[in-house]
C-alpha cells in the first residue's frame, strides 16, 4: 500500500499508518519542523557569515550604504512582522481550544500582515532601482566608494530577499492552513498543522529581527535619522 | 494531551515587549555610542528573538530535544561564523585597523 | 550457507515488491523499501556516468602528451567525473539506498516519519541530477567540482549556472533525508528499544543525518551566492568590488568537509554490521564505536581550513585548522580498534560481504593514515594539488565507501530482493576489484609525492611507468564494477531463495520475511535484548 496521508474519520485525528497513536505522530511533527528550522539558520547562516566579513573589512562604506535604505519603511515592516507573530500565535491559541472561528480571523490577519511587509517590500525594492542602487544595474551611489557600497548592496538584496521569499512561502503555508480551517480539519485533539506552520512563521519574523540592524541601523548616527 | 496552551496575555506582554524593543534599538541608533552601537543592537535583537522563541514558539516549554537542536544550530552557526574570521582577522592588523586582504588595497 | 534448507524456501506471497503493480504504485509510492530501490537506480546509473568520465581521464594518462582530449576537454572531464561521484553517488549512495530501506527496519518501524517527503527526497534528486546532465551535455563544466571563484563566478565559459542550480536542488534531497532519519529514529523506535540497543548502522545513520542537516544548507547558499554572481553580477566574490573569492573557500568547505564524513560515516555503519555478523560476534566496544561516530560528525566541522592551506588563508588559521584535523583521526581510529577487536576470536567466515569489510577496513587505515600526512602543514605545502591527495581521497572514497557500499548491497540483498546471490562470483569480483584498486590508486601516492600535479592532462615523460599501472588498474577495477551489476541483476530472477535470515545475524530486519511485507512487520517487534547476540546455536546453521 504506498498511502500516506488518510483521513480515518473515527478518530478526529488523521493519524497517519506509519505512526502508533497521535501522540508521536504530533512529536514527529513537531520535531521534524524544529529540524527544519536549524537547516534555515545554517541556510541564512552563509549569507550571515559573508555580512560580517564584510561589514568588519568596510565599516566606514557600509555604513554610508546601510544610510541609503529607507529606514522609516523598515521599522514599520519590523512592527508589521512582530504584529504577525503576535496574531500567529493567537491563531495556534484558538487551535488550541477549538475555537474555528477565531482561528480562521487570526490566521487571516496574519497574512494580511505578511501581505502588508511584502507590500512595503516591494516599494522599498522600487526606491532602490530608481535611486540606481541595484547592483549590476548601472549602479551608482553618491559620495561612497562604488566598488564596496555595491558588495552591500548585493547583500542587501540578497539577505531581503531570500527573506522575503521565505515570508511568500509562509503567506501560502498560511493561507493552505486557512483552507483546512474552514473545512472543519482541526480540532482541539488534532491541530498540529497550525502549530507547526507558526513555528516556521515566528522563525521569519525572527531572522527579520536580525536584518533590520544589521541592515538598516548601521551608520544612523552619522545619518542623524 | 500533554499539551502547554499559554494564555493571550501572555503573549500580549510579550508582544509589547518586542514593540518597545524594537523602538528601543531604532532610537539607540541614532546616538553615537562608537563599536557598541553594534554591542547594544545585537543585544536587543538577540533578546527579541529569544523572547519569540520563548514564548511564541512555547521553546520554554519544549522538551529538552528541541531546545538541543536549536542549541545545535545555533552553536554551528557560531562555528562557521568563529572559524572564518579566525582567518580573516589573522590576515592583517587584527581588529583594529579592520580587516586587510593582502592583495586588495 | 543453508544450502539444503533453503530448497524448501518460497518468496512469501505478500510482499513489498508484490502487492502492487504498474509504474504509478513506484513512481508514487510511499514505502521507504520501494524508494530505496528507485535511489538504487538512479544511483547505479549515475556511477556509471562518473566511470566513464574517469575512463577517459585514465586513458588520456596513459601518455605524458596530451594526445586524447584537449586541454579545456580534459578540464570538463574531471570536473564531471568529480561533480557526479561526489553528488551524485557517494553522498546520497549509502543513506539513501541502505539507509532509506533499513532504517524503519532496524528501528521496528512500519515507515519512516515522512514517507511523502522521502519520496519527494527522490524526486528533488532526479530533477537537480537532471539539471547536471543538461550541464554535462550542453558544453560541460570545467572548474573542478571545487567551483572555485573567481573562475566559477565570472570567467568560466561553461555551463556552471546549471550545474549550480542542480547541485543546490539535490541538496534538499539530502536535508529532507536526514530530517526524516533524525525525527524516525527519536520519536519511532519499537518498544524496548533504547538508544544503546540500536544497530551501529542506526548510530552512524545518525551523525550523518546531523551532517546533511548543519552542513548542507551552507553549500546551498554558497553555490545560490555563485549563480547570483554569474547572473546578476552581485560581486560577493569579486576583488573589483572588494569580494574575497577566499570566502567561497571558507564557505564551500564547511560543508564539503563535513560531505566526507557522510560518505564514510554510513560506510563504517555498514563494516560494524558485516564485520559482527561474519564474525558472529558482538561489537567490541559498542559504545565507543557509537560515540565515535558522533564524534566524527561534530569535529568534522572544525577542520574545512585544511583544503585551504596554500590558498592565501591566515597563517594562525591554518596552525588552528592542522591542529584540529588530527583530533578527527582519533574516534575514526577507535572503529577500527573496535573492528579489530571484534574479530579477534570471532569464528570468522569469509563471505562476500566479509570480504568487503575487510578490504575497507585495510583501505580505510591507509587512507586515513595518509589524511594525516597532509593534515601537517609543511608536507601539505608539498604535495596539496599533486597526485598524492587524490590517492588519499580515493582510498577512503573508493577502498573505503565503495566497498562498504557494495559489501551493504550484498550482505541485505537477500532482505531486498528474497535472493541470494552466487557467490563464486562474488568473491571473484570482490577480488577483482580489491586488485584492480590498489594497482590504480597506490602509484598515485608515489606519482603525488613525486610531484605530478594533479587536474593536468599531460606530465613529464618519467611520470608514465607509474600512470600505465594505474590505468591498468582500473581497467581491472572496471571489469570488477561490472560483474556485480550481471550477477546481481540475474539473481532477482534465478538466485536461489534466501529465506529470512540467511547468514543468519541478529537485528531486527531479519526478524521478517525476505522480501518484508509492505509494513515490515507481520507483528510489531519488541526489543528486549542488546544488539548483537549471536547464540552458539545460531552458528551452527551455517
Amino acid at each position: 500500500m504506498a498511502e500516506t496521508d488518510t483521513l480515518t474519520t473515527s478518530h478526529s485525528v488523521a493519524l497517519v499508518h506509519q505512526f502508533d497513536d497521535p501522540q508521536q505522530q504530533r512529536q514527529a511533527g513537531e520535531l521534524g519542523m524544529w529540524v527544519f528550522l536549524a537547516t534555515e539558520v545554517l541556510f541564512f547562516g552563509g549569507l550571515f557569515a559573508a555580512y560580517t566579513v564584510y561589514r568588519l573589512a568596510y565599516p566606514d562604506v557600509f555604513a554610508a550604504a546601510s544610510n541609503e535604505l529607507d529606514v522609516r519603511l523598515g521599522f514599520v515592516n519590523t512592527l508589521v512582522l512582530i504584529c504577525s507573530s503576535f496574531t500567529m500565535a493567537t491563531a495556534v491559541y484558538n487551535a488550541q481550544k477549538g475555537n474555528r472561528k477565531f482561528l480562521i480571523v487570526f490566521l487571516c490577519g496574519t497574512v494580511i500582515l505578511g501581505l502588508v511587509f511584502l507590500g512595503i517590500k516591494a516599494v522599498e525594492y522600487a526606491q532602490k532601482f530608481e535611486h540606481h542602487l541595484v547592483p549590476g544595474l548601472h549602479f551608482r551611489m553618491e559620495g561612497a566608494d562604488q566598488s564596496k557600497a555595491q558588495l552591500f548592496f548585493s547583500l542587501y538584496f540578497a539577505m531581503t530577499g531570500l527573506h522575503a521569499l521565505h515570508m511568500i512561502i509562509g503567506a501560502g503555508m498560511i493561507f493552505v492552513l486557512i483552507l483546512m480551517a474552514r473545512k472543519g480539519r482541526f480540532s482541539t485533539q488534532y491541530h498540529t498543522p497550525v502549530e507547526v506552520g507558526g513555528l516556521y512563521w515566528h522563525f521569519v519574523d525572527i531572522i527579520w529581527i536580525f536584518l533590520f540592524p544589521l541592515l538598516y541601523l548601521l551608520g544612523r548616527s552619522t545619518a542623524g535619522h | 494531551m500533554s499539551e502547554k496552551i499559554v494564555s493571550i496575555k501572555t503573549y500580549a506582554i510579550i508582544f509589547i515587549s518586542l514593540v518597545v524593543l524594537t523602538v528601543v534599538t531604532y532610537r539607540v541608533a541614532l546616538i553615537d555610542l562608537g563599536v557598541l552601537n553594534i554591542v547594544v543592537a545585537l543585544t536587543i535583537a538577540a533578546t527579541k528573538a529569544t523572547l519569540v522563541a520563548l514564548f511564541f514558539m512555547n521553546v520554554r516549554w519544549s522538551p529538552r530535544l528541541t531546545q538541543l537542536v536549536i542549541a545545535a544550530s545555533l552553536f554551528w552557526l557560531f562555528i562557521l561564523l568563529a572559524l572564518t574570521l579566525a582567518d580573516y582577522l589573522g590576515r592583517g592588523q587584527g581588529w583594529t585597523h579592520g580587516l586587510r586582504y593582502p592583495a586588495i588595497p | 550457507m543453508s544450502v539444503t534448507a533453503e530448497r524448501q524456501l518460497r518468496l512469501p506471497k505478500e510482499n513489498y515488491l508484490t502487492n502492487n503493480y504498474g509504474i504509478k504504485s513506484w513512481l508514487l509510492t510511499g514505502d521507504h523499501k520501494r524508494i530505496a530501490l528507485l535511489y538504487l537506480a538512479s544511483i547505479t546509473f549515475f556511477f556509471f556516468i562518473g566511470g566513464f568520465f574517469a575512463t577517459v581521464i585514465r586513458l588520456e594518462l596513459l601518455t605524458p602528451r596530451g594526445d586524447l582530449v584537449q586541454a579545456s576537454t580534459y578540464n570538463k572531464l574531471f570536473t564531471m567525473h568529480g561533480i557526479i561521484m561526489v553528488f551524485f553517488f557517494l553522498i546520497p549512495g549509502i543513506p539513501a539506498v541502505l539507509g532509506n530501506f533499513l532504517v524503519p527496519l532496524m528501528v521496528g518501524a512500519r515507515d519512516l516519519a515522512f514517507p511523502r517527503l522521502n519520496l519527494a527526497s527522490w524526486y528533488i534528486f532526479t530533477i537537480g541530477g537532471l539539471f547536471v546532465m543538461y550541464s554535462v551535455l550542453s558544453g560541460g563544466i570545467d572548474t573542478g567540482w571545487t567551483f572555485y571563484t573567481p573562475y566559477s563566478s565570472q570567467f568560466s565559459k561553461s555551463s556552471v549556472a546549471a550545474a549550480v542550480v542542480g547541485i543546490f536542488i539535490t541538496g534538499f534531497s539530502s536535508i529532507l533525508t536526514g530530517l526524516n532519519f533524525i525525527v524516525t529514529i527519536h520519536t519511532m523506535r519499537a518498544p524496548g528499544l533504547t538508544w544503546f540497543r540500536l544497530p551501529l548502522f542506526i548510530w552512524s545513520t545518525y551523525a550523518t543525518s546531523m551532517i546533511f542537516i548543519l552542513g548542507t544548507p551552507v553549500l546551498a547558499i554558497t553555490l545560490a551566492m555563485v549563480a547570483l554572481e554569474r547572473l546578476a553580477h552581485f560581486g560577493i566574490f569579486d576583488p573589483t568590488y572588494g569580494g574575497d573569492p577566499l570566502l567561497f573557500q571558507h564557505l564551500f568547505w564547511f560543508y564539503s568537509h563535513p560531505a566526507v564524513y557522510i560518505m564514510v560515516l554510513p560506510a563504517m555503519g555498514v563494516v560494524s554490521e558485516l564485520v559482527a555478523t561474519f564474525s558472529r560476534h558482538r561489537v567490541f566496544g559498542y559504545k565507543f564505536v557509537a560515540f565515535s561516530s558522533v564524534a566524527i560528525a561534530v569535529l568534522g566541522f572544525l577542520v574545512w581550513g585544511h583544503h585551504m592551506f596554500v590558498a592565501g588563508m591566515s597563517v594562525y588559521a591554518s596552525l588552528l585548522f592542522s591542529f584540529l584535523s588530527y583530533f578527527v583521526a582519533i574516534p575514526s581510529a577507535v572503529k577500527v580498534f573496535n573492528w579489530t577487536a571484534t574479530l579477534y576470536k570471532g569464528s570468522v567466515s569469509y563471505d562476500t560481504p566479509m570480504l568487503y569489510a575487510l578490504g575497507f577496513i585495510g583501505l580505510f587505515v591507509i587512507g586515513g593514515m595518509t589524511g594525516l600526512f597532509v593534515a601537517a602543514l609543511g608536507v601539505d605545502i608539498h604535495v596539496t594539488d599533486t597526485y598524492f591527495v587524490v590517492a588519499h581521497f580515493h582510498y577512503i572514497m573508493v577502498g573505503g565507501t565503495v566497498m562498504a557500499y557494495l559489501g551493504g548491497i550484498h550482505y541485505w540483498w537477500p532482505k531486498i530482493t528474497g535472493r541470494l546471490y552466487p557467490e563464486g562470483w562474488a568473491r571473484l569480483s570482490a577480488l577483482i576489484i580489491f586488485v584492480g584498486f590498489n594497482l590504480t590508486f597506490f602509484p598515485q601516492f608515489m606519482l603525488g609525492y613525486l610531484g605530478m600535479p594533479r587536474r593536468y592532462y599531460e606530465y613529464p615523460p618519467e611520470y608514465q611507468v607509474l600512470n600505465v599501472f594505474s590505468t591498468a588498474g582500473a581497467s581491472i577495477l572496471a571489469v570488477g564494477y561490472v560483474l556485480p551489476l550481471i550477477y546481481l541483476l540475474w539473481s532477482m530472477r534465478y538466485g536461489p531463495i534466501a529465506g529470512p535470515n540467511p547468514w543468519p545475524s541478529t537485528g531486527l530486519e531479519w526478524q521478517t520475511t525476505s522480501p518484508p511485507p509492505t509494513d515490515n512487520f507481520k507483528v510489531m517487534p519488541v526489543v528486549t535484548e542488546d544488539p548483537y547476540q549471536f547464540k552458539p546455536e545460531v552458528a551452527q546453521i551455517g
